[in-house]
């Protein structure tokens, strides 16, 4: 039997087990929304496009399926480019469907026309411009299976109108014939045997996990190597969630704004295993002094991240779970006692700085971030967006759930957490979803309050507002002499706004009323905003100052220091 | 240092820009670019010569060049002793009733051809290895060169490798 394009689509999409769409209508798509609606497949309608794409991605980190969103030609592609190259720097699985002129007028400059697959080369992993019915069926057979496969990624499908209405007799492919595309699955025996001697003859070893321990399912083998090697354990902002951060191995965040002791333990080591990392600039710092004594052993599953960065001893290129099974069956129990009781005695002077511990009534960020950890008992989705907000989030919510952390790392687009949100929460409705975000970051993408309404989502969000900009006004602060600009924000009344697009609005601005405005908000059953007014002209320690090493810390200033003092508030240089 | 790589990419369209995508994306230099079919049918043959400024740097290219969807081969062997390098240019020169046979003297010597001759010009083709299309240019260069095309280089593996 002949269907038309636009029934092809939802077939494969059927298919390929989606259950869920997230998009916005327009001119070159109406055959394919005309489809979707004899087929089992949610749309949901977001406010903006580029919040499609951000759910889409947000709905793959939580559920490790791909997310799937829709546009139209033209602006409604471009809309999406934002969120498109968000998930291409986060290996964020997707597919995003793009209607297009007619193959006649491409080309030609019609109504509505872009070049969306040359826009969007560089950003996606492969993409695909359709101008025949039949091409369809294998077009979005190989799409999946190139978004979900070797290093996850984009994958952007272009159809020209004529191609969504031209009729084709559907068969959809079992197998894909890709020559150009195997990617590495199993380890290489002999490189994983050469990793195993390594960390047998390592004394001061350290785990550096990442994103690709989350997208490879790769957690309980993780734990197992560090557990089994006695090794401690550092994430990269993304690795979050990959290791139980109450875990006694787990040393939390390390880089920019890690902990001095998870970096004086990557500095200190003498062997990091890094596993589905890639060495961003955030991590290193200054690349030359990053980690001198150590040797690396390097797990990714793109070969290209070996030695792209930093140099690798031993390489072993395959999928996270499969390369860690090999090697968990290949490597001895060992007892590194002495190298965790440094590291701990180096964790001690830390928590002494920890902002929590200052005695004050102020509204500190911290505090916040780890009431609602307090109020969630660590269980819930928390989606960060981008800058101090993300950075407090990583450092005060003590992330042990598995794919707990949603946020744009890669590329750090403000704007993320509000529909990345919306796609977590849809594709878990089963689970608590808070945001936490900056009053820069909401007011990025609001209009999806609307979306949040409609689509009836429980999300509980929690905007820090210190009237800045903040990470950038703290860059100001330290090294461009306070001057604030273009950093001050004005916020609308979050109260008042909630209230027009039908949510709950709370605001807190005292400490003692953090607490039960957190329980007050959990209690209500639908979505919550909270505004939370916190100091500010507060910054986010520790802190890498870019381009220096990572042992040049600006360090929290000491709790016992009178925080009254504006000069007991700056922060403590060292350099070791 | 100068490396030359050979792929064979699927003939899709857009390859070509892909290609050069990523070498803008990744800040690679390419020196030259060749294109052209290959003895399978479907199947496109490049070569590219690139400006790598370490060992690591040219493995990068070569990795990222892999992970191209359409890019089904890279050959990074092809070093000046395991491949010979052929380059094909057309120079248009000016050539009087005085000028012509020392033209064609040199181009006898090059063993290049003469294919096209008219009353103030002549154009003549030549192949070879760079150096030996820059030596004959740089000899016509006083007569005075109207029109150049080069093609860059293409590249193969000597027989004597036991690869293609």
């Amino acid at each position: 039997m002949k269907i038309k394009g636009a029934q092809v689509v939802c077939e494969s999409l059927v298919r390929e087990g989606v259950d869920v769409i997230f998009g916005y209508p327009g001119g070159a798509v109406i055959p394919i929304y005309d489809a979707l609606v004899d087929y089992p497949l949610r749309h949901v309608l977001v406010r903006h496009e580029q919040a499609a794409a951000h759910a889409a991605d947000g709905y793959a980190r939580a559920t490790g399926r791909v997310g799937v969103c829709f546009a139209t030609s033209g602006p409604g592609a471009t809309n999406l480019v934002t969120g498109i190259a968000t998930a291409h720097l986060d290996s964020s699985p997707l597919v995003a469907v793009t209607g297009q002129v007619p193959s006649a007028y491409v080309g030609k400059d019609a109504f509505q026309e872009v070049d969306v697959t040359g826009i969007t080369l560089p950003i996606t992993k492969h993409n695909y411009l359709v101008t025949n019915a039949e091409d369809l069926p294998r077009v979005m057979k190989e799409a999946f299976h190139i978004a979900r496969t070797g290093r996850p990624g984009p994958v952007l499908v272009d159809i020209t109108k004529d191609a969504q209405t031209g009729e084709v007799e559907f068969e959809y492919p079992a197998e894909v014939d890709l020559p150009g595309y195997k990617p590495t699955v199993r380890g290489h025996e002999g490189q994983i045997k050469q990793a195993a001697q390594t960390i047998a003859e390592s004394r001061r070893p350290v785990i550096f996990a990442g994103h690709g321990v989350t997208l490879a399912n790769a957690q309980q083998e993780l734990r197992q190597l560090a557990e089994t090697i006695h090794a401690p354990v550092i994430t990269t902002l993304l690795g979050i969630g990959s290791f139980p951060r109450t875990h006694p191995l787990c040393l939390g965040m390390s880089g920019m704004h890690g902990e001095a002791y998870a970096n004086k333990a990557v500095q200190g080591a003498d062997l990091l295993i890094a596993i589905g990392m890639r060495f961003s600039d955030r991590v290193t710092g200054k690349v030359d002094t990053f980690a001198r004594d150590a040797k690396v052993i390097h797990i990714d599953v793109d070969p290209a991240e070996i030695g792209k960065n930093v140099p690798v001893d031993v390489p072993v290129v395959g999928d996270v779970k499969q390369v860690l099974e090999s090697l968990n069956a290949r490597v001895e129990k060992a007892d590194h006692t002495e190298w965790l009781e440094t590291v701990h005695a180096w964790r001690e002077d830390s928590e002494q700085r920890d902002i929590l511990n200052r005695e004050t009534d102020d509204m500190l960020p911290p505090y916040i971030i780890r009431q609602i950890w307090h109020a969630n008992m660590g269980q819930a989705i928390m989606v960060s967006d981008v800058g101090q907000n993300q950075m407090w989030e990583a450092q005060y919510y003590l992330h042990d759930k598995y794919r707990s952390l949603i946020t744009s790392g890669g590329l750090g687009t403000m704007g993320f957490a509000l529909p990345a949100a919306i796609g977590a929460q849809v594709g878990c409705p089963d689970d608590e979803v808070w945001v936490t975000v900056g009053d820069g970051g909401i007011q990025m993408n609001i209009q999806e309050l609307a979306t949040v309404v409609q689509e009836e989502l429980p999300l509980k969000i929690a905007i820090l507002n210190n009237s800045y900009l903040g990470m950038v006004r703290q860059w100001q602060e330290l090294f461009f002499g306070r001057r604030y600009s273009g950093t001050p924000i004005s916020s609308p009344d979050y109260v008042k706004l909630a209230d027009a697009y039908g949510l709950t609005g709370l605001r807190v601005t005292k400490k003692d009323a953090v607490v039960p405005t957190l329980k007050r908000a959990r209690e209500i059953g639908g979505p919550v905003l909270i505004e939370f007014r916190v100091v500010e002209e507060e910054n986010v320690y520790p802190m890498v100052p870019a381009g220096a090493g990572i042992s040049s810390m600006l360090r929290r200033p000491m709790a016992d220091v009178d925080d009254d003092s504006k000069a007991g508030r700056s922060p403590n240089e060292e350099a070791s | 240092m100068k490396q030359t790589l050979i792929a064979l990419v699927q003939d899709h369209p857009g390859v070509l820009d892909r290609v050069a995508s990523l070498f803008r994306c990744r800040n690679f230099n390419i020196e030259s670019l060749t294109v052209g079919h290959s003895e399978t049918p479907g199947i496109s043959r490049m070569t590219l010569v690139v400006d790598c400024d370490s060992e690591a740097h040219r493995e990068q290219v070569v990795k990222q060049f892999h992970k191209l969807i359409e890019v089904t081969k890279v050959i990074e062997d092809a070093t000046p002793d395991r491949a010979v390098y052929r380059e094909l240019a057309l120079v248009k020169v000016a050539a009087t009733l005085e000028t012509r046979s020392a033209i064609i003297q040199l181009v006898d010597v090059f063993r290049a051809q003469v294919i096209d001759v008219a009353q103030a010009s002549m154009t003549i083709e030549i192949t070879g290895d760079e150096d030996k299309v820059d030596s004959l240019v740089n000899l016509l260069r006083p007569f005075g060169i109207k029109d150049l095309a080069r093609t860059g280089r293409v590249a193969m593996l000597r027989g004597g490798n036991g690869k293609s």
